[in-house]
């Protein structure tokens, strides 16, 4: 296997200038909240967290001062406590249960109060959990997002050795490389991780099927664990959409993130295609590094996207124009995109996915000037790489696993995007996690 | 990891955290159900000859907003037959040997003593609790209170029961007298080999504005009830730190009186009890707080390199002196920080209006008050009332003077 290192991250990133959108409370903050929090017995914030983590008990140890204890609980459900706190979509998961809506009054501020105890114990690097009694069985993790870290991690504490192999630059997949700034940069997404290795997992970069073949992994390890994620922004085939101001919406966050030489100053108008939330991110993102005007253009209705409804309501206090039920026909431009033609859509019958279709209606083309235009229009899936794995089942292009993250394959488990066709960063935890037990049970030979 | 077994007068228990006798300990699936989520041990509901209970029980004693700062109840002691609870304590005991199982006990005559105590010793109990505390319905009938409140009869009675019991016997008293000494002594000259406190206080707890009667409402009519909860935690910790420092108390004491969490606990611990009961807490939240108190009461001894609970016991009734032993040349001053202030000035309104006018709103920068140092008598209430944390502090100022209590004053005027 060639020798490759993880890069190390440049202090000057365009991403530093983009403040926090919630920063981390103070004690005082913190304990007013906490202090608000009912206590729910069975509570709805915890069902609603893809990781179960026992809510009102964080809270309530952050209201009688045991912070250290609140970490703990957080962080025995997720070891990513710091990051979901600051990535999760609260709004439409723990906080969005909340049994004040019922009362109409502001729900509690959950993820704001989990990032105060966890980051409280980073600060005094308060260390929970150590390595098991070895088994002497080893775990390859392909792939060094969420999902395979989150694996690793519980592996690791059963005692199992866990070797991630990251092809990236860096590890922690979307976490570091792919979230908005306004909620995580990617130094911090970077100093958990730190704090989950150390436990004793190794990080191997390199490519599988290039610098280490599948063969070789299965041999020398006695599980492997799939946690590829997905793949580039995907395109959507129509002319001019390789000019030079075109970009795919990760490729532009990740810019952003971890470079400084992207320039947004020098934009006039930034056309957003989509209606996810990585579209709106892109979006959000462009708006704040000063980008005189944001269009997000998305062919159908508002009623119709996927993105949170609170991002569009953050986006649109921003700055940011929507442009509903057009869908780009051309990147229009010589060397560098100037502009998008569009067609105008109409709603007709429900698609798969119970959705109204978008229908073009001809005739009604029209052309709008952009110098960048970003394709926040979903992600390709790592088909070609999973087809290679002899009798691994796949369901439309991701692998499929049954409900305990065991594949077609005895020895192989999976969690993350790659299963998931992209959810958030919590599922992948989630995903990981489940897994893990799964593969313990695997390694014991059917026992836990 | 902080070791949080106890062994209180020959009761074992995996931890100091007991659930007081109430209604949270009136059946066995209860107790069973506290003990899966971590509960040391469980004094049972008073068992005696069986009463009536009226309905409506409890009165809650809400401040700006919280919820049960204070907990109010007529409810008397069991009203299950003795056999049914014999029973479950029976069962319980068997699936949770290593478990603190008391019985508290609440009956008249010396023959029904003898009677109860074999019968509880008989189920598997490992200790009685002689309720001499509540303070409402059963002293009415001479029990109860009745008895915390004489000293003599408490003696005696403990006598009895001494006389009866094999195994060990904590008497539980009441907050509703003079000097929570004489009961205690008491409570030792009988023999017994733990104490309890504190019981419920007598309280009207509320009055209904439109019905003209007192809470609880029970059919137009009401009555004065026992008072628990946070809000007597002060009184009952003044009570155990007053029974640790008496030389005549040899025997363990066990904390009652507001615990709501592991730093309740902790500072009851400080104030000479070995073991806590906990009642209002629970009942309003449920057996899961106990995760909690154990998890922030390990950690606190972990913090303070305590190994054992008896490592800690009393450590603070040690600086639990009379008013007389005081370093009188011992100063501190009040000191705002500019940097956290946020111009509330509740600071000076106080110290104006109810404490000795040396916060003055001359100072420079807007509303940020100003602490007149030299007149500052350090009596702590502008940092009391101060909304934010670490804002005001009491600075400790060095007068250069050796410590001089009232007494060595008194004789230094004489002198003079």
């Amino acid at each position: 296997m060639k020798a490759k290192t993880l890069d190390i991250l440049p202090e000057e990133r365009l991403e530093n200038s983009i403040p926090d959108q919630k920063p981390v409370f103070s004690e005082m903050q913190a304990l007013a909240e906490a202090h608000r929090c009912f206590y729910c017995y069975d509570a709805p914030c915890t069902a609603a967290c893809p990781t179960r983590i026992n809510v009102p008990e964080f809270i309530r140890k952050i209201s009688t001062g045991n912070y250290k204890g609140s970490a703990r609980t957080i962080l025995s459900s997720n070891i990513f406590g710091l990051s979901c706190a600051k990535v999760c979509p609260v709004e439409v998961l723990c906080a969005g249960a909340c049994v004040y809506h019922g009362t109409h009054q502001e729900p509690i501020q959950i993820g704001r109060l989990q990032a105060f105890s966890v980051q409280w114990a980073y600060d005094r690097d308060v260390q929970f959990f150590g390595k098991g009694a070895p088994t002497g069985k080893k775990v390859a993790l392909i792939g060094g997002g969420p999902a395979s870290l989150s694996c690793a991690f519980e592996l690791a504490k059963l005692g199992h050795e866990p070797v991630v192999f990251e092809k990236g630059r860096f590890p922690g997949g979307l976490n570091t490389i792919g979230v908005a700034p306004y909620k995580l940069h990617s130094h911090v997404s970077l100093r958990e991780i730190e704090r989950v290795l150390k436990i004793g997992i190794e990080i191997r970069p390199g490519v599988v099927g290039e610098d280490v073949s599948l063969d070789e992994l299965e041999k020398s390890f006695d599980a492997l664990f799939l946690g590829v994620g997905l793949g580039d922004d995907s395109r959507l085939g129509i002319p001019g959409e390789d000019l030079s101001g075109c970009w795919g919406a990760l490729a532009l966050i990740e810019k952003i993130k971890i470079g400084k030489e992207f320039s947004p100053s020098s934009l006039a108008h930034a056309v957003i295609l989509g209606g996810g939330n990585t579209a709106i991110d892109a979006a959000r993102e462009l708006a704040k590094l000063g980008v005189p005007r944001v269009t997000l253009a998305y062919r159908r209705s508002e009623a119709q996207m996927t993105g949170y409804a609170h991002e569009v309501a953050w986006a649109r206090r921003e700055g940011v124009f929507f442009s509903f039920l057009v869908s780009p026909v051309a990147i229009l431009g010589k060397d560098r995109a100037t502009g998008v033609r569009f067609v105008r859509m109409k709603l007709g019958e429900p698609d798969g996915t119970g959705r109204p279709k978008a229908v073009p209606s001809p005739g009604t083309e029209f052309e709008m000037d952009a110098d960048a235009v970003v394709f926040g229009t979903g992600q390709e899936k790592r088909t070609a790489f999973l087809e290679k794995i002899p009798g691994l089942k796949l369901k439309g292009g991701l692998v499929d696993v049954d409900d305990e993250g065991r594949t077609s394959k005895s020895n192989y488990f999976a969690g993350g995007d790659c299963i998931s066709g992209g959810k958030e960063v919590v599922n992948a935890v989630a995903e990981g996690k489940r897994a893990a037990s799964s593969i313990d049970l695997y390694l014991n030979g059917g026992r836990n | 990891m902080a070791d949080l077994s106890i062994d209180f007068a020959g009761i074992k228990s995996p931890n100091p955290f007991w659930l007081a006798s109430g209604p949270l300990t009136n059946s066995g699936a209860q107790v069973s159900r506290a003990f899966e989520l971590g509960w040391g041990g469980a004094v049972w509901k008073t068992l005696g000859e069986p009463v009536v209970n009226v309905y409506s029980r409890y009165g809650g004693m809400d401040y700006r907003g919280a919820k049960i700062t204070g907990l109010n109840n007529i409810e008397l002691i069991t009203d299950r037959p003795l056999e049914e609870n014999l029973k479950e304590i029976r069962e319980v005991k068997k699936r949770f040997p290593g478990h603190a199982v008391i019985a508290s006990l609440m009956v008249e005559t010396r023959e029904q003593w003898r009677e109860i105590i074999k019968q509880v010793e008989d189920a598997g109990c490992d200790g009685i609790e002689l309720n001499f505390g509540c303070p409402h319905g059963m002293c009415e009938r001479g029990m109860g209170s009745a008895v915390g409140q004489e000293p003599k009869v408490l003696s005696e009675i403990t006598g009895w029961t001494k006389e009866f019991a094999a195994i060990p016997v904590l008497v539980k008293l009441t907050p509703n007298i003079g000097n929570i000494v004489e009961p205690g002594i008491a409570a030792v000259r009988g023999k017994a080999d733990g104490i309890s406190l504190i019981n419920t206080i007598k309280s009207i707890v509320g009055v209904d504005l439109d019905r003209f009667t007192p809470y609880p409402y029970v059919g137009g009519r009401s009555t004065n009830g026992g008072y628990c909860g946070p809000a007597v935690k002060p009184i009952a910790l003044h009570m155990v730190g007053s029974l640790a420092r008496e030389k005549e108390i040899t025997i363990p004491i066990s904390g009652i009186g507001g615990v709501s969490d592991w730093r309740d606990a902790a500072e009851f611990i400080l104030m000479g009890a070995s073991s806590v009961q906990v009642c209002t807490a629970a009942m309003h939240y449920g057996f899961r707080i106990i995760e909690e108190m154990l998890e922030g009461l390990s950690d606190y001894m972990d913090s303070k390199g305590f190994r054992t609970i008896a490592d800690f016991v009393g450590k603070g009734a040690r600086n639990f002196v009379e008013w007389g032993d005081l370093n009188l040349n011992y100063r501190i001053a009040a000191e705002i920080s500019k940097d956290l202030c946020i111009g509330c000035q509740l600071c000076y309104v106080a110290c104006n209006d109810g404490g000795h006018q040396c916060i003055h709103l001359d100072g420079p920068g807007g509303r940020v008050p100003r602490v007149e140092q030299e007149d500052c008598i350090g009596c702590n209430l502008c940092s009391l009332v101060c909304p934010v944390p670490g804002c005001i502090t009491m600075k400790e100022i060095d007068t250069g003077k050796p410590y001089m209590n009232w007494k060595e004053f008194q004789k230094s005027l004489a002198r003079a």
